[in-house]
């Protein structure tokens, strides 16, 4: 069964979406690398992430920000109602082959417009004291 | 090296038509972890008032890496790939990407801007089914790392 669509009327400014940590590992690396069709090594090679002066591999900007409106998708309730979506990649999440790393997303409800039917959500998205995305915004349509 | 700034404005010719497939959406939205079920059940998706299954908001960057890799491969940009760090990313969305969307790119480098011997690119991809029905606008800043 498929949840209701979140109504623009039951959206406020303040409002907090319900936050999550995603866990990223290697594999999930590996997995979104062969989805995403970006295989540049430094995501799952530390030998060659090394070379290049990172600490170890990183995970994709493209991974954190595409898990990350995760968050917004599940509020809505149809992840076809994202229709602005930006961010800057401040820092690297930083992926240890053993423990892999923990990203924490939260979201607030910064702007309502009942008139257009669009909201704008704010994201934070940190792994550990770091924040990893910047300005990271979504507009979604509601009605 | 710098990027030579006259490559701002410039438009590259349309890439080869992008099939958007059932089974690629699934696979992005695993790796993900996007559990909505309109990327992997077409009878929801057609309940929800889409065509069929639908993909995540960020699966746009493999096709507006395509648009992006004709600039960073241009023998006369001269970048460096391993130099490229991607610093910014943003999607306006005209509809969803859809199974069986076929979609053409067209790249153009919007602005070449040199920062602390670095040059930071932005570029606009202008994503369309190949009818010509406007999809997605994907803007990426790229920063290519000056030598040493």
């Amino acid at each position: 069964m498929s949840k209701s669509v979140l109504s623009i009327n039951d959206v406020e400014v303040g409002q907090e979406l319900e936050s999550r940590t995603i866990h990223v590992d290697r594999a999930r690396l590996v997995q979104y690398a062969g989805a995403s069709l970006d295989r540049n090594p430094i995501h799952w090679d530390e030998r060659l992430a090394t070379s290049v002066g990172l600490p170890d591999v990183i995970a994709h900007g493209m991974f954190t920000m595409g898990a990350a409106i995760e968050v917004v998708s599940d509020w809505v309730g149809d992840s076809g109602r994202v229709v602005e979506y930006g961010t800057r990649f401040i820092r690297p999440v930083v992926v240890p082959y053993q423990d892999g790393a923990d990203v924490e997303v939260t979201g607030v409800v910064k702007s309502v417009d009942v008139q257009r039917g669009r909201a704008t959500v704010e994201l934070t998205v940190r792994c550990g004291n770091d924040k990893v995305l910047g300005r990271a915004l979504a507009v979604v349509a509601l009605s | 090296m710098v990027v030579n700034a006259d490559f701002a404005g410039r438009a590259y010719p349309p890439t080869a038509p992008y099939a958007v497939g059932r089974e690629k959406i699934r696979e992005f939205a695993e790796a993900l972890g996007a559990m909505d079920v309109i990327h992997t059940d077409p009878a929801q998706a057609r309940a929800r008032g889409y065509r069929d299954v639908i993909a995540p908001p960020t699966f746009a960057v493999l096709i507006a890496q395509q648009c992006d890799r004709q600039f960073i491969v241009d023998p006369e940009a001269g970048i460096d790939f391993s130099r490229v760090v991607h610093a910014e990313q943003r999607f306006v969305h005209h509809r969803p990407l859809t199974a069986g969307d076929e979609i053409v790119g067209v790249l153009t480098v919007d602005s070449v801007k040199e920062v602390g011997g670095h040059s930071m690119v932005t570029t606009i991809s202008e994503l369309t089914t190949i009818e010509g029905e406007p999809v997605c606008t994907a803007t990426s800043t790229l920063v290519i790392r000056g030598g040493e």
